[in-house]
């Protein structure tokens, strides 16, 4: 692909990071957003803060009805919040409406304008803001080549596929040169291969630019492949923000090592903490955790291990955690093993069919759980 | 399906919420001035005494009304009997428009579900078909009714040359007559609902009653009419409120002897009566009547979402 | 065949009763059509094909009548459907696009009392409004009446046509720098046009068809085409009002073809 300039600056966006204390692109502060009157209120977003980098491709992670989409609202100007505010780059985002904006945004069902050309299309933000006839020819033109759709300037929208449509509606929310793009789930209108294949256009497409991409899914594996950082959210709340590697090896609670990805949580009580390292009993077995956050001796809680981080060996010593294997599962590139644990908790293991790894424990017969190094993790609850 | 409450909550499709007083300010006087305030001041005209040169004599005078039920001789100084004409008028009207919804039905059903099971490309031609003569002017329409059924007209000229009849037969100036220009008139209004329910209708439904050894009018009787009874309902409605009120139909087709409200109103403000009263007394009862009718019909409706049909 | 036969969706006795449904609804119109033509005074004899009642229409003693009649209803329906289609436009913005208010339903209602009240009804109410404002009736009363009950009928087209377009254009628009009134314009109007033209036609059609309310509220002298009609066949039906008929006829048929053709070339392009 082409390489972009973008060094025409947005909509009204002309005092240049005016607000040294803030170098986030986006930044969060104590955001609430209530909708509806007393009797019917529907709570969206309690309280949420935190900070988007610039040029950084972030997304937003959870399931539908978190908040994710409302947030995204929020910052392009969609929707006022109830309390807290956002800033752009350091500037005060309040009572500005969409149009004063220097975000754009790209709709989950592209929202092309079916009455204008394609190229009408991507040049009609240029337009809105009064630039020349000309640089607006430009500008298409070079948007066109971006998305490697140089001969579809003259077609309507309805004459595209859904992937075209999906580069179109990109090429139109970038074309104004936004400071901060916004996305909200681009890729789920579209089937499974094209979905694969524009994960990766869009990565690179945002480290060509160097815009800040802000981008809203409901798909873990979207995030997990495409995103500098990731926010999950649920009912509302920010459960953690922390790089794809963080998020699914360090998860902070129940919610996050749930939502990403598959484990196993076993109720364990603690017994002495030394930093960040807790060391926690489960029956006679005693295992070494990574904490998520404070924790004290003698408390309950929650330990989540990975089933790739598990392996099975024969039982040997008195304090190992021992269950009955119960079945096994092939699945192609590795085999899921399922062990009941003696207090009933049932476990998952899963090992690589890559080496030879025939197991010598049959189903029916103990098995000891063998726990990578720092694969247990303690939650905060 | 994504996103909070606000992807489909209201919040998101009030782009003109601000300024919708001043959007709505246009209808609410054009149609509060022109038809809400006449309305108002013809139930108060009901209750005024009648001018004899038309117009009123700003006289309170439950006179009108009084006039429905009651004869009471030329100078109103009898002892009173029960005047019949008024409520066989009214009597009539319904029944009249309860036939002609009747008839409207058992045609307009068949033809409707007929148009809704032709293949895509041909629906929409049949549809058409049906619904261009509701586009042509219903004075015209029954005017060319009037034509055919005349007692020299072409139809009656027809069957005689054929040797089909010894002499005409009549059809003007009969209830017949009538039904056939309501049914003529309204027929559109029953099919294009019943239309709209059966295209939606899930013929698997059909399929699982003839699975379980329906014959095809059974699947029809107890499947498929429960299944498009709110079209079939909507329909009646669309038939019997106009058919209630027509004046063209029954003054062009049915004659003296075949009066209906339409006509018992018209005569008051237009013909030779002149009890203007009287005429907007007979109007607020035409009026309640459809009110009721449809009040029955939104409360089932509501009843009906409710349930989630 | 015989799996034909067998489809439990098909009924074939309705075939039958479509054919019929459609010979009643076709049949009067097109015998008139057909003696419109006739070369006979006497309006039953068939006296060979002649165009003298056309030229009696035209030319003939009623022909001044008749064109102030036709240009009467001509003009009225399009100020009346002009009228109407604008203020229909107007509260279908704010009925679909304004958010949830207070008397949302009673505004509803209120738009669709035109449809509710029966016409003679609306004819009585208006012919006595104007009576007790001693307002003369004449041109002007018959063009209220009509910008009235022409409302729902403009309105029903555009609101289901906005109805159907996602909020998300505008807010597309918005986004990327366009006014609320730039948004309205350059988006949400062309979106919504093909509705608002099936809604100005509606009205058209519906105002050139009236006759009981135009016979109520019009003054002494003027007429437009349906009460001059009506006038006219109260002394019977003679082969001008057939003549005449039949332009009538042609003339709403071709603007339903019109608008049919123009709606399915429309819908073929939205996707």
């Amino acid at each position: 692909m082409p390489e972009t300039d973008v060094n025409v600056s947005a909509a009204r966006s002309d005092s240049p990071d005016a607000a040294p204390q803030s170098r986030a692109a986006v930044a969060i502060k104590a955001v609430r957003k209530v909708f509806g009157l007393p009797p019917a209120q529907v709570t969206a977003l309690s309280s949420v803060s935190f900070d988007i980098a610039d040029n950084e491709f972030f997304t937003l992670l959870g399931p539908s009805g978190c908040g994710k989409t409302t947030l995204l609202r929020l910052i392009a100007g969609f929707e006022q919040p109830t309390d807290g505010e956002i800033l752009l780059f350091g500037e005060h985002l309040e009572g500005l409406p969409p149009n004063k904006r220097p975000v754009n945004t790209v709709f989950q069902q592209y929202a092309l304008f079916p009455h204008m050309s394609i190229r009408d299309n991507i040049g009609f933000g240029l337009k809105m803001l009064g630039v020349d006839k000309s640089e607006i020819a430009q500008r298409t033109k070079r948007m066109l080549e971006l998305i490697q759709m140089e001969s579809f300037g003259d077609r309507r929208p309805s004459q595209l596929s859904g992937g075209q449509q999906q580069r179109v509606a990109l090429a139109r929310a970038l074309a104004p040169s936004p400071k901060v793009l916004l996305l909200d789930e681009p890729l789920s209108a579209l089937d499974l291969k094209l979905r694969q294949a524009m994960r990766v256009e869009l990565k690179q497409l945002q480290q060509e630019t160097g815009i800040t991409f802000v981008f809203v899914t409901h798909d873990q594996e979207e995030a997990l492949t495409m995103s500098d950082r990731i926010a999950v959210m649920s009912a509302g709340e920010l459960q953690q923000v922390g790089s794809a590697k963080d998020i699914y090896e360090a998860p902070r609670n129940r919610f996050v090592a749930d939502f990403i990805g598959e484990t196993n949580f076993l109720d364990v009580t603690v017994e002495e903490v030394s930093g960040s390292q807790a060391l926690c009993r489960f029956g006679p077995a005693r295992l070494t955790c990574s904490t998520a956050g404070p924790t004290t001796a003698g408390s309950a809680g929650h330990v989540s291990i990975r089933p790739e981080r598990l392996s099975l060996t024969r039982p040997s010593n008195d304090d190992d955690l021992v269950g009955t294997l119960e079945r096994l599962i092939y699945l192609g590139t590795d085999t899921q093993h399922l062990v009941r644990l003696d207090d009933g908790t049932e476990i998952t293991v899963r090992a690589q069919n890559a080496h030879d790894s025939s197991l010598d424990i049959a189903v029916g017969e103990k098995a000891a759980l063998k726990i990578d190094t720092g694969a247990a993790r303690l939650l905060v609850d | 399906m994504a996103g909070g409450p606000a992807a489909g909550g209201g919040a998101s499709s009030s782009t003109f919420a601000g300024i919708r007083h001043w959007l709505l300010l246009p209808s609410w006087l054009v149609i509060g001035f022109f038809l809400l305030l006449p309305v108002l001041l013809m139930l108060v005209y009901s209750f005024l005494t009648k001018d004899f040169r038309g117009g009123v004599i700003w006289e309170f005078s439950l006179a009108a009304y009084d006039q429905f039920i009651f004869d009471r001789g030329l100078f109103g100084d009898e002892p009173p009997t029960i005047e019949w004409i008024y409520i066989q008028i009214f009597w009539r009207s319904i029944w009249q428009a309860l036939l002609a919804t009747i008839l409207c039905l058992v045609i307009g059903f068949p033809t409707a579900y007929f148009i809704a099971t032709r293949p895509q490309n041909t629906r929409m031609l049949w549809l058409f078909l049906i619904t261009v003569p509701y586009w042509v002017n219903l004075l015209i329409r029954t005017v060319s009714m009037k034509f055919l059924i005349r007692d020299n007209g072409p139809l009656n000229e027809w069957f005689l040359a054929a040797g089909l009849l010894d002499s005409p037969i009549r059809m003007i100036n009969t209830d017949f007559a009538v039904q056939l220009g309501l049914f003529y008139s309204y027929l559109p209004f029953m099919v294009l609902p019943i239309y709209a329910s059966v295209e939606r209708y899930n013929f698997a439904l059909s399929e699982a009653a003839a699975d379980l050894y329906a014959d095809r009018w059974t699947a029809l009787r107890l499947v498929v009419i429960p299944a498009v009874s709110p079209g079939i309902i909507a329909g009646c409605i669309l038939v019997f409120v106009p058919s209630l009120g027509a004046f063209l139909a029954p003054d062009l087709l049915g004659g003296a002897k075949n009066f209906m409200i339409g006509s018992l109103i018209e005569e008051q403000f237009k013909g030779n009566a002149g009890n203007w009263p009287f005429g907007a007394a007979a109007s607020m009862i035409l009026l309640t009547m459809v009110l009721i009718v449809l009040m029955i019909y939104a409360r089932q409706q509501a009843r009906g979402e409710r349930e989630g049909r | 065949m015989a799996a034909k036969a067998h489809d439990i969706r098909r009924y074939p006795a309705f075939l039958w009763i479509t054919l019929l449904c459609l010979f009643v609804l076709y049949g009067p119109l097109i015998i008139v059509m057909i003696y419109s033509f006739n070369d006979s005074v006497s309006i039953t004899r068939w006296g060979g094909f002649s165009l003298r009642w056309y030229e009696d229409v035209f030319f003939g003693p009623e022909a001044a009548k008749f064109k102030a009649a036709a240009w009467n209803s001509l003009s009225i329906a399009v100020m009346a459907a002009t009228s109407a289609t604008m203020i229909a436009t107007c509260a279908a913005i704010a009925m679909i696009r304004g958010g949830s208010f207070r008397g949302k339903s009673m505004t509803f209602a209120l738009i669709s009392l035109p449809l509710m009240v029966p016409e003679i009804v609306t004819a009585v109410a208006t012919l006595i409004f104007f009576s007790a404002i001693s307002f003369t009736r004449g041109y002007f009363s018959i063009v209220m009446a009509h910008i009235v009950f022409c409302i729902p009928f403009a309105y029903l087209p555009i609101s289901a046509r906005l109805q159907g377009i996602e909020a998300t254009y505008e807010q597309a628009a918005q986004d990327l720098y366009a006014s609320r009134s730039q948004a309205f314009w350059q988006v949400l109007m062309p979106l919504m046009m093909p509705g608002i033209i099936s809604g100005f036609l509606l009205a058209f059609i519906i105002s050139l068809d009236d006759f009981i309310i135009t016979n109520f509220v019009k003054g002494a002298g003027i007429e437009t085409l349906p009460t001059a009609i009506f006038g006219s066949v109260k002394q019977g039906i003679k082969p001008n009002i057939m003549a005449l008929s039949t332009l009538m006829l042609m003339v709403s048929i071709f603007f339903v073809t019109v608008s049919y053709f123009a709606g399915k070339s429309g819908a073929k392009t939205e996707r």
